[in-house]
């Protein structure tokens, strides 16, 4: 143990201990921006590039970054100095000599880093006035970048290619000109960017953020031709409440339906529903599969991969190519819901598809890419019309004036908003997998489930695996979130070397609790845990808690599906993957 | 950006050069050193090549290329004027000289005029301080440069080029 003095506190700490991580220890909260750590999640940035953290270690000459200084025994530190606070503010002045004071108009206004640094240390006037950078903004339809708000804190590029090992982001160019871009300034659109959108979860400023669709919500619903339902992920009434001052962690889904209801949507559905009816589809292939790979077909490919997640898709689509025959043909939940809200709920109600405006509200930024994708266009018509991300919506309730906290709790409608247990775990990193599990399981053995949770499949490990005994046959899962760790879990599939029977992947640390459209999480980690959580929880409380005693599911078959993997099914629910690596 | 493909004689370079080191991504500044004095520039779609070879990111390239003005993804002129911007030259005008030389030629530092004959670049000191400011064109210097004498010397490469 190394033992060191900060502002008069002494605290031992290990060897190897940085001064702000020591200073963590010791309540001190030395200021940082470039610096976020995700604890347990083996996440961190420490580029030691803007100088904020900086502190005053005695019998040395200079000011020390205190994020990527080392401990030494007998340090004395003074993290607040009048040298070190006027270091920090010429530091953060100089950024700001060169950031659009845009700060009234910024879509990150109010939930901005810099901005809070700038109120933090007190920034009253920016005393250096320099040259201004011009950068061409980049629409995508998902995600924009706006360069000139970049402060080249590198967390974006971090995420992009050691978290996610996407590597489209890229410190160009040096000097005043060293921006963070794709390749040859390509535009996101045209790079191999998979939208997941970690980049701008962890942007502390405005450089990177979500296309923002809430006027076209607004304006759908005062369009009275038109019927306007919405569905909400699992994972965003895990994390909506953040929004409106709940404790992390507070489910909030009653409310969030009666909010969306005075929003004005004519039906509030839930994707969980569409969860349910992805297991029913994924499940069923599944076992296809497995049972004809156990019969010996050689022509059959395990192991079968889940494609809930448009990122994913899109990553598999650029970086493994040769392995598109392997996910499950099923779309993702998002999708189904489209599919069967514009065919069967728009016959029960007499609808044309043309004036149904299918509204998700989702915990992702990929989604929105995904709603644009070709496949998913009947006549010109797109299955999801527009997508709002969970803080999107946490603006929209705002924008009209309703107050989430004192609204009473409320149900879905019918009939696309009755789900399972199963379908809430879709938003927690192992839940796709469990969901498939309960129900895989009963089709299988014909026998009743002898527990409901598998807490083997659960958990915050990177990349994990499972043994579930399907009463005598053993079947291998594996689970990754993280492309990362799916890369990983690929390569070894490629190498031959891979022996599970079925793969959960999902794109963002932490599953979709810990998507790009959710609250910003500022580097708290705890923040995920508590979601997750929050949604095993749901599960609990749910009555029914496999997709295949979802009585609404059972329905939707009896009443125009058939069964699963039907002619019909395959129409309206499953999907085929392309080879995008030429692009 | 237009979509070119690698020619396949610079597909095989790309390869045997990626080859002999190793495939080793560290051996990164070497490789592209390599093949830019095979190839002259560096362009968009070999970057991509030699990302393939080595299993990396081609933004990451990308940024490795775009850093160091050593690296040119522009192919460079028959003759390179280098216009040295170093503290001595620069103090006797060797700014006012290099602005001649792209209102002269109508492309930027870095660029390469459109009949290939010639292309531009600054660079920091050549040791010739006592000849400031000063101008290298190929090996051959020129000292105590002035504004005035740009179109003079552009014209003696031209009536080159003519015969």
């Amino acid at each position: 143990m190394i033992k060191i003095t900060i502002d008069q506190k002494t605290v031992s700490v290990p060897r190897g201990t940085t001064i702000l991580e020591a200073a963590e220890k010791a309540g001190i909260d030395i200021p940082t921006l470039c610096h976020m750590k995700l604890h347990d999640m083996n996440i961190e940035n420490k580029p030691g590039g803007c100088r904020i953290c900086v502190v005053e270690v005695n019998g040395r000459r200079n000011l020390t970054p205190s994020c990527c200084t080392e401990v030494e025994e007998g340090m004395m530190i003074n993290t607040h100095s009048m040298r070190v606070i006027n270091a920090r503010r010429t530091v953060l002045e100089l950024i700001l000599s060169d950031h659009p004071a845009e700060c009234l108009t910024c879509a990150k206004s109010g939930d901005c880093e810099l901005q809070r640094m700038a109120h933090r240390l007190g920034i009253r006037e920016i005393h250096c006035k320099g040259e201004q950078s011009a950068y061409r903004i980049d629409n995508s339809p998902a995600i924009i970048r706006d360069p000139d708000k970049c402060i080249m804190c590198r967390r974006c590029e971090m995420m992009c290619n050691e978290v996610q090992t996407v590597g489209v982001l890229s410190a160009v160019h040096r000097g005043f000109n060293s921006v963070v871009s794709p390749a040859f300034e390509k535009d996101l659109m045209h790079s191999e960017c998979t939208f997941c959108g970690q980049c701008l979860a962890v942007c502390p400023t405005g450089a990177l953020t979500e296309v923002d669709e809430t006027t076209s919500v607004v304006r759908a619903i005062s369009d009275r031709e038109k019927v306007v339902v919405v569905q909400t992920a699992p994972a965003v009434r895990a994390a909506l409440g953040e929004e409106f001052g709940y404790q992390a962690g507070t489910v909030v889904t009653g409310k969030m339906v009666a909010a969306l209801r005075r929003l004005g949507f004519n039906y509030v559905f839930d994707t969980d529903f569409a969860a349910d009816l992805t297991i029913m589809e994924e499940g069923t292939e599944l076992l296809q599969r497995l049972n004809a790979f156990l019969k010996g077909d050689k022509s059959v490919k395990l192991p079968i991969l889940t494609s809930c997640c448009p990122a994913w898709v899109k990553f598999f689509e650029h970086q493994f190519p040769e392995l598109i025959d392997i996910p499950s043909t099923a779309r993702s939940p998002q999708q189904m819901f489209g599919s069967i809200a514009k065919t069967y709920l728009a016959e029960k109600l007499g609808v044309d598809r043309k004036n149904m405006i299918v509204v998700s509200i989702m915990p992702c930024v990929a989604k929105k890419y995904e709603r644009g994708r070709d496949e998913f266009y009947v006549d010109g018509n797109p299955d999801v019309d527009i997508v709002l991300t969970t803080r999107e919506l946490a603006h929209l309730i705002k924008l009209c004036n309703i107050d989430l906290t004192t609204l009473p709790e409320e149900d879905f409608d019918e009939p696309l908003g009755q789900s399972t247990g199963a379908g809430v775990l879709f938003g927690t990193t192992g839940g796709v997998i469990e969901a498939a599990v309960r129900t895989a399981y009963e089709i299988q053995t014909g026998k009743a489930l002898p527990r409901i949770n598998f807490e083997e499949l659960r958990g915050m490990e990177g990349f994990r695996k499972a043994i579930v005994d399907f009463d005598g046959l053993e079947l291998n899962i594996g689970i990754a979130h993280g492309l990362g760790n799916a890369r990983k879990l690929l390569e070894d599939i490629e190498q031959g070397k891979s022996h599970f029977h079925a793969i959960e992947i999902m794109s963002c640390p932490g599953g979709c609790i810990g998507g790009g459209g959710q609250p910003y999480h500022h580097g708290n980690a705890d923040i995920l845990m508590k979601r997750q959580h929050a949604l095993y929880t749901e599960d609990e409380l749910k009555v029914i808690r496999k997709s295949h005693e979802n009585p609404d599911i059972l329905k939707l078959y009896a009443e125009f599906l058939g069964k699963p993997l039907s002619e019909k099914s395959h129409k309206l629910l499953h999907t085929n993957y392309f080879n995008r690596k030429a692009e | 950006m237009t979509k070119t493909q690698l020619s396949e004689p610079a597909e095989i370079l790309v390869k045997s050069i990626c080859a002999r080191y190793k495939n080793d991504e560290h051996e990164l500044i070497n490789i592209l050193h390599e093949l830019q004095h095979e190839l002259g520039h560096l362009p968009a779609e070999l970057q991509s090549a030699v990302a393939h070879e080595l299993h990396i990111p081609v933004s990451k390239i990308y940024g490795v290329v775009s850093f160091y003005s050593f690296f040119t993804m522009l192919p460079k002129g028959k003759y390179q004027i280098s216009v040295c911007l170093g503290t001595a030259c620069y103090v006797r005008g060797g700014e006012l000289v290099l602005e001649e030389f792209k209102r002269r030629l109508n492309i930027k530092t870095g660029e390469t005029t459109k009949d290939g004959v010639f292309s531009l670049s600054c660079i920091r000191c050549v040791g010739a301080c006592g000849l400031a400011p000063v101008v290298t064109i190929g090996e051959k210097v020129y000292g105590r440069v002035s504004p005035q004498q740009v179109r003079r010397i552009i014209d003696e490469y031209l009536m080159l080029e003519e015969g």
